[in-house]
């Protein structure tokens, strides 16, 4: 009996506690629910936006609106039925004003039926299939669209004397985005094109590299998700595709800044097209790159990164316009719209589809002081993701 | 021989008799969703993952057929019911029943893979099968979203009364009543001569056989049977985040379930759920501390756990039962 006793207090006690835990802090608070993968294949993800909303926070102080911004980190391990339960215990339970995050797209959209139903924000600083904004209205991207990316490198390589591409994506929403969005552009200026997909999970790029090295293309057009890139790169060299003079184009992902370095001088001369090196020339850039070293031992940031930040940026500027009214219909409103300059060059939320136009920039891989670089050498200004567009039209 | 038949039919009959400790269990079970609001869904989680684990329980704890593929029918029965829902159809009774029958017929063609052949064999055969259903939900993107996840899921209210809503409070009490149920008929079932047979074929399959069991039509049909149990998981698993997406098939959910049994111990029904409690429990806990870390911890829990602790919960559990002779219903009378 005592021991039934002794149990049942102490439930009592833990849901007594829980109850007083959410009361404190209700009131001028604005909680952001961080969903990010932390753990898992897609970590590096999770590590650099979680970085940047910090380094945002630690600059620009955490009120706006007159609203605290308290910011809830959750990992969800890359697993999108966690994804939900975390968007959905956030928004029931710590009553978040905002859901951020998303590293994948399969878990932006298991968290958007959420959103909806809540009607909370969810502020996509990751996930990059064009679709995705499409899934709620309360979505917000700060990221980029693979089409936004791609469809650029398909003019770039038309005007470079490029006539025939292989491509290699992952399969899964982005990839294919980045691949049809490529070769549909890159057809209609009368290029041939090949296409393979290699699985997202446990990729061995080998088999493929070697069908890829077999058709003998002018350029092999390759995307796989942000941290994948390394491996990816040593296989292509592995493959002695390099040396048969295959000029490697994509975009940016492959040669993400953050693992640049480990990928090594292989990289060199691969030409990509992004939004965001950690190289772009700019005050605003020079500024973000020296705080975010110093606050992470050294670690460069990424285009996830500039994201993060920039998402952080957007929910920040969302409150002050609101006056800290954390109404979701009011916050999306104010984050329509709203122009701003980034790290990565101006910025602009489109109104009409909530999602980021920006500028892409054509790079090429060099070495710059014993460092390796992603360097711009062209712009395309204020490009709209293309499959929204052309929907429009 | 006839006086044999009747120490049987005593000995079931006793062992079917509901144990105090039982009662206490299941209504610890039902009275959590009053006490903690907060984590109904955590709680929706636990539940279907006990069923799963009673699922995997029939065959490893009662039958001793071990599986490492045991994914494959709850991922079946995750995108059967959400093909279903998808599909305009969607109640979710109806798409429970429908998730149980196709697992349960995927485990039926499948079984005699399962029956021939040692367990060496049979980790390798399931484990393949839930590989193969794997690619095939990843290729098949016409009809499973790909990697992307099956979209657009609407679930109608349970009965037509009980909508889904986004504290889980539908959600926590429906997977709680299908697990009861699915419990109840796997108890009777158990303590049911078809049971005693299973215990037969697992300590002795030979023995089994001369005594006059056909072990293969048996454990045929117990695999069977936990394939539908498996689907039913699922199907609560698409219902509840109505919303499936390739991980239900992924290795790892196979893993997570024989851990999850055997921190619960296999064999006496209960052990599944217990088990499902202490693991989430603890990754949940854990994650919230440390979000970055807490696999390391939990990987330390396991190892741990699995060389020392083990006797604890099952020790506890015999405890429970013996040193409190007042609680058992045994006891009294």
């Amino acid at each position: 009996m005592a021991i039934r006793r002794q149990v049942l207090k102490g439930a009592l006690g833990l849901s007594l506690a829980a109850a007083l835990g959410s009361a404190a802090f209700a009131q001028d608070a604005a909680k952001v629910g961080l969903i990010l993968p932390m753990t898992g294949p897609f970590a590096s993800t999770g590590k650099q936006i979680d970085a940047a909303v910090k380094l945002f926070l630690a600059q620009n102080g955490a009120v706006f609106g007159g609203k605290k911004i308290e910011i809830i980190l959750k990992d969800d391990t890359g697993n999108a039925d966690t994804t939900r339960r975390l968007a959905q215990e956030l928004v029931v339970n710590d009553k978040v004003a905002v859901l951020a995050g998303f590293g994948l797209t399969p878990l932006a959209l298991a968290a958007a039926q959420v959103a909806t139903q809540a009607k909370v924000p969810e502020v996509v600083m990751a996930a990059a299939t064009a679709t995705i904004t499409e899934a709620s209205p309360y979505i917000v991207r700060t990221s980029f669209t693979l089409p936004q990316a791609s469809e650029p490198m398909a003019d770039w390589a038309l005007k470079n004397n490029i006539k025939k591409v292989f491509t290699v994506v992952t399969d899964y929403g982005p990839g294919i985005d980045a691949e049809t969005s490529f070769a549909n552009k890159f057809k209609a200026g009368g290029g041939t094109v090949e296409s393979v997909r290699v699985p997202l999970r446990n990729p061995d790029f080998a088999p493929f590299l070697q069908r890829a090295s077999e058709a003998k293309p002018d350029a092999l057009f390759v995307f796989v998700p942000s941290g994948i890139g390394a491996q990816f790169m040593k296989q292509f060299v592995e493959r002695g595709l390099d040396k048969a003079g295959v000029k490697l184009i994509g975009p940016g992902d492959v040669v993400d800044d953050d693992i640049l370095e480990s990928i090594g001088d292989v990289a060199i001369g691969a030409i990509t097209t992004h939004h965001y090196s950690v190289a772009h020339d700019s005050a605003a850039n020079k500024a973000f790159v020296t705080a975010f070293k110093a606050a992470n031992g050294g670690m460069r940031p990424n285009f996830m990164a500039v994201a993060g930040y920039d998402g952080m940026r957007v929910i920040a500027e969302a409150l002050k316009k609101t006056n800290g009214n954390t109404d979701g219909d009011a916050l999306v409103a104010a984050m329509k719209g709203l122009s701003l300059e980034s790290p990565r060059g101006p910025i602009l939320i489109d109104p009409d589809t909530r999602d980021i136009v920006q500028n892409i920039y054509v790079r090429k891989t060099e070495k710059k002081d014993g460092e390796l670089f992603n360097v711009e050498f062209a712009i395309i200004p204020m490009v709209k993701d293309p499959v929204k567009a052309a929907k429009k039209q | 021989m006839s006086h044999l038949q009747d120490r049987v039919r005593a000995s079931l009959q006793a062992s079917r008799r509901w144990h105090i400790a039982e009662i206490v269990f299941w209504l610890i079970a039902l009275g959590s969703f009053w006490a903690f609001p907060r984590h109904l869904l955590l709680m929706n989680e636990i539940a279907i993952l006990a069923l799963f684990a009673l699922s995997l329980d029939l065959i490893l704890g009662f039958a001793g057929i071990v599986s490492l593929g045991h994914a494959a029918f709850l991922g079946l029965g995750a995108y059967a019911a959400g093909l279903l829902a998808k599909n305009g159809m969607g109640d979710p009774v109806l798409g429970l029943v429908f998730a149980m029958v196709v697992s349960g017929f995927a485990g039926l063609l499948s079984s005699p893979l399962i029956v021939k052949g040692n367990d060496l064999t049979r980790l390798m055969v399931t484990l393949g099968v839930v590989l193969i259903l794997h690619e095939i939900a990843n290729s098949w993107a016409s009809l499973t979203g790909g990697a992307d996840g099956l979209q657009g899921i609407t679930i109608n209210p349970v009965l037509g009364l009980f909508a889904f809503d986004l504290f889980g409070k539908t959600a926590y009490l429906y997977s709680l009543s299908v697990l009861f149920v699915l419990f109840l008929v796997a108890r009777r079932m158990m303590n049911s001569p078809f049971g005693l047979s299973l215990r037969a074929i697992r300590d002795n399959q030979l023995r089994a056989a001369a005594s006059g069991v056909p072990p293969s039509q048996r454990l045929a049909l117990a695999y069977t049977i936990a394939a539908a149990y498996a689907g039913a998981a699922g199907a609560l698993l698409a219902q509840t985040s109505q919303f499936v997406s390739l991980d239900v098939l992924d290795f790892h959910r196979s893993a997570d379930v024989m851990l999850v049994l055997i921190i619960g111990g296999p064999g006496y029904l209960y052990g599944g759920m217990i088990g499902a409690v202490v693991f989430k429990f603890l990754q949940d806990t854990i994650a919230a501390f440390t979000p970055q870390y807490w696999m390391f911890w939990i990987g330390l829990f396991l190892v741990l756990f699995v060389l020392r602790g083990r006797s604890l919960i099952h020790g506890g559990v015999k405890l429970f039962m013996t040193r409190l002779p007042w609680l058992s219903g045994r006891g009294r009378s």
